[in-house]
């Protein structure tokens, strides 16, 4: 029963592809060996003297204990993120599943925090949590909880985690409202016949159903979490306090864009890369294999 | 993706645009038969100073006819520092561009980006002279011979700000705050009693905190006269005096008198809202508070330790200069040079220094200053310039002038977060602070050395390709 479309013409598929492999080339392989050239480099900030230091970039690195301990805060930190933020989504979409009445405008509500850039999200979240004038803040002290993110660490990482995933629930909503529309009626009224609970029906059927589109998810969300958060943390915490939300990427951003250090950032950046290559081949070997397409 | 394809269809449409802009400016050209040299000046002032900026230039383009300076607002000062690397990158480095303190000292490891402002003048046979500036604000722009390498545009240096309707309401005297971190303790007690709700806190810490307690009290910040004499630069302000004064704001922290409001300025809103009653802030935060702040406000002297015999020194200079870039025409250079004549006329720097809050930065526009009243009016303006003129700047107060000093000013704010955290003792945060910075540093230090061998060898194969 598999399709096959065959190109007639040799060059046709190739012109097809061709932009498609461009902007890979342009945006990803480009700057990829850029990066990984400057990482050998030791230069000023306007790029007047260049020095190529061989792996001294790396040496430096690994060296600063604060540098290791940012290994630590980005493995909780994408946890969190990428954990809650498929949780929450899955329970929003299965929700809006069942919706019948207004579901067009439950949608559309739930799809709108995408449209907002991760730096703006990181600012109206800041804002609400404010230590002295946020919204939230003031409630928090009227249930007696002492809420001071710039001087507790653990407060910073909940408001900095809290702000990744409200902008990321809507692209995972997305995904599992499409995906949960996609499993057939027919099994679940089946189940129900068979005397299945909405619960169980969930955990049985939807579930599994569910996995590949869950896998998916995951890699995505670990990749943001890693690479496209930073806005985020600049625009709330900045890294503090005392380290406690200076998660890699944004070391690489401090580094690299805001300080003019091309070379140690680069370091880094080639560092993250090997990070999340790794964790992808991972998630591809191990986890793929449990889901069921 | 979706962003990506943005982007590219941003940067299609970006290049007929540009292609047009080029014919125009042809046009334009070939119509007059004298056209004004263009100035490119960047900048980093935006709001109420921004627009005193383009009230300036538009001043100085109806004065003349040769020059038309175009100001641009490129965003804040690391912003337009970040453009900055990037221009001279690209060989797109405008005429004039302000530059933030933190940045002085790559502006000056930069020699073949930079054209020093004294040369610039010489060359243009309008020579500024050195003496008319205020003292600590021309040593920190100036070289080891005394030469200024750019113009010191908008400075500014920590004063303490107090409610006086919180101390009216807690006792206190509103006409006199503090004078010495001794006497603190009391009037942030009687605040805290009197209800409010907060007592002490500050904005920049690091500036504050660290770099200007260091001077005001005649303590070294880094060696090397806190690297003005060279980038071989370490830090070394785990002194006694700092590891007190640690020590005391981490009890203080403790039993609430002092506020920590996080890195930056957030402090200010504070403050302006009456939450705080008492604020070490930058002398240029006064308009912003007068504007905001709905009580009545003093500006004092920063407070100072009695027992230390040199204190109190002289306040450091925060703020930016402006730099000429290198690498223009004759005609461009001349251009500039007059801009920059302009700008240090006394009666020029005497309305900015009136209308924006930043210390004047010759004496001649204080002296003018002084002699309008407006000091009569506005007593704050004066507090800074009081502070910054107090002494001679010395070794330890002309000035810090360090490399990766935006990367040593966040490692200092993280430290100090540790000590209110209760993670650190003062004296180790203190230590890890100074070496951590010192890492950067010595990277700073082999980084822009001046070409060697090794650089010589490096220029050889890239002309080879």
């Amino acid at each position: 029963m598999e399709k096959r479309v065959v190109f007639r013409s040799a060059w046709l598929p190739y012109l097809l592809v061709a932009p498609q492999i461009a902007i890979t080339v342009v945006f990803f392989f480009w700057p990829a060996v850029q990066a990984i050239w400057y990482s050998f480099l030791l230069q000023d900030a306007f790029g007047l003297k260049t020095q190529f230091v061989g792996l001294q970039n790396f040496v430096t690195l690994f060296h600063d204990p604060h540098y290791l301990q940012s290994f630590k805060i980005t493995a909780v930190f994408s946890v969190l993120v990428a954990g809650s933020g498929i949780v929450i989504s899955l329970v929003l979409a299965a929700m809006a599943d069942r919706v019948i009445r207004g579901a067009l405008a439950y949608k559309t509500l739930l799809i709108w925090p995408y449209a907002v850039a991760p730096a703006i999200a990181g600012v109206l979240w800041a804002f609400m949590f404010a230590p002295s004038i946020g919204i939230v803040t003031y409630a928090l002290k009227k249930m007696g909880v002492d809420w001071n993110w710039v001087v507790n660490g653990e407060q910073a990482m909940l408001l900095v985690v809290i702000a990744a995933v409200w902008n990321q629930i809507s692209y995972n909503f997305l995904f599992f409202l499409a995906g949960l529309q996609s499993i057939p009626r027919s099994l679940i009224e089946a189940a129900a016949i068979d005397g299945a609970g909405p619960t169980r029906r969930f955990w049985s059927i939807v579930l599994p159903l569910l996995s590949p589109t869950t896998f998916f998810l995951l890699v995505i969300n670990i990749v943001y979490a890693f690479f496209a958060t930073f806005g985020v943390i600049d625009a709330t915490t900045q890294g503090g306090p005392a380290g406690a939300t200076q998660i890699l990427v944004y070391k690489v951003f401090y580094d690299g864009v805001k300080a003019g250090d091309l070379g140690g950032s680069s370091a880094q950046s080639v560092v993250l890369m090997f990070i999340v290559i790794t964790l992808t081949v991972i998630q591809f070997r191990f986890i793929e294999r449990r889901v069921q397409y | 993706m979706f962003r990506v394809a943005i982007a590219l269809m941003a940067a299609l449409l970006a290049v007929p645009l540009a292609a047009a802009e080029k014919t125009a400016a042809k046009k334009t050209a070939a119509h007059k038969t004298v056209a004004p040299t263009q100035i490119q000046f960047w900048h980093a002032m935006s709001g109420a100073r921004g627009a005193e900026i383009d009230a300036l230039v538009a001043r100085f383009n109806a004065s003349q006819k040769k020059v038309r300076v175009v100001a641009t607002y490129k965003g804040p000062y690391d912003v337009v520092e970040r453009e900055l690397f990037a221009a001279v990158r690209d060989k797109k480095a405008p005429h004039l561009v302000q530059i933030y303190e933190l940045g002085t000292a790559d502006m000056i490891a930069a020699r073949d980006a930079v054209k020093p402002i004294w040369r610039l003048m010489v060359e243009a046979g309008t020579p500024l002279k050195h003496d008319a500036f205020v003292p600590p604000v021309a040593a920190y722009f100036s070289d080891s011979k005394g030469r200024l390498l750019a113009l010191p545009f908008n400075t500014s240096t920590p004063v303490l700000y107090y409610n006086k309707d919180a101390f009216r309401k807690a006792g206190l005297d509103p006409e006199h705050a503090p004078k010495t971190w001794y006497q603190m303790p009391q009037a942030l007690r009687a605040v805290l009693d009197a209800g409010a709700k907060c007592a002490l806190t500050t904005t920049w810490p690091s500036w504050v905190l660290v770099e200007n307690m260091g001077a005001w009290h005649n303590q070294p910040f880094a060696t090397e006269d806190n690297g003005m004499d060279g980038n071989d630069a370490r830090l070394n302000f785990n002194t006694r005096l700092m590891v007190r004064w640690v020590s005391m704001l981490a009890s203080w922290y403790k039993a609430g008198y002092f506020s920590w409001s996080g890195r930056g300025n957030a402090a200010e809103t504070r403050f302006a809202s009456g939450e705080c009653a008492l604020l070490t802030a930058s002398s240029s935060s006064y308009a912003e508070l007068r504007r905001a702040a709905r009580f009545d406000f003093g500006v004092a002297q920063l407070p100072y330790y009695d027992d230390f015999p040199d204190a109190p020194q002289n306040t450091l200079i925060g703020g930016a200069a402006l730099w000429a870039m290198g690498g223009k025409t004759r005609v461009e250079y001349r251009a500039m040079a007059k801009f920059i004549a302009y700008l240090a006329q006394p009666d020029v720097q005497a309305h900015w220094h009136q209308t924006t809050g930043y210390v004047p930065i010759t004496k001649a526009a204080y002296e003018l200053t002084e002699k309008s009243g407006f000091y009569l009016s506005h007593p704050g303006h004066q507090v800074a310039v009081r502070q910054l003129l107090l002494r001679n700047p010395t070794r330890e107060s002309k000035g810090i002038r360090l490399g990766h000093f935006l990367q040593i000013r966040a490692i200092i704010e993280d430290e100090l977060e540790a000590v209110w955290a209760d993670r650190a003792t003062p004296i180790d945060a203190l230590n890890a602070a100074v070496e951590r910075g010192n890492t950067l540093l010595s990277q700073f230090d082999r980084a822009t050395k001046p070409a060697k061998k090794k650089a010589a060898k490096g220029r050889k194969t890239s002309a080879a390709k």
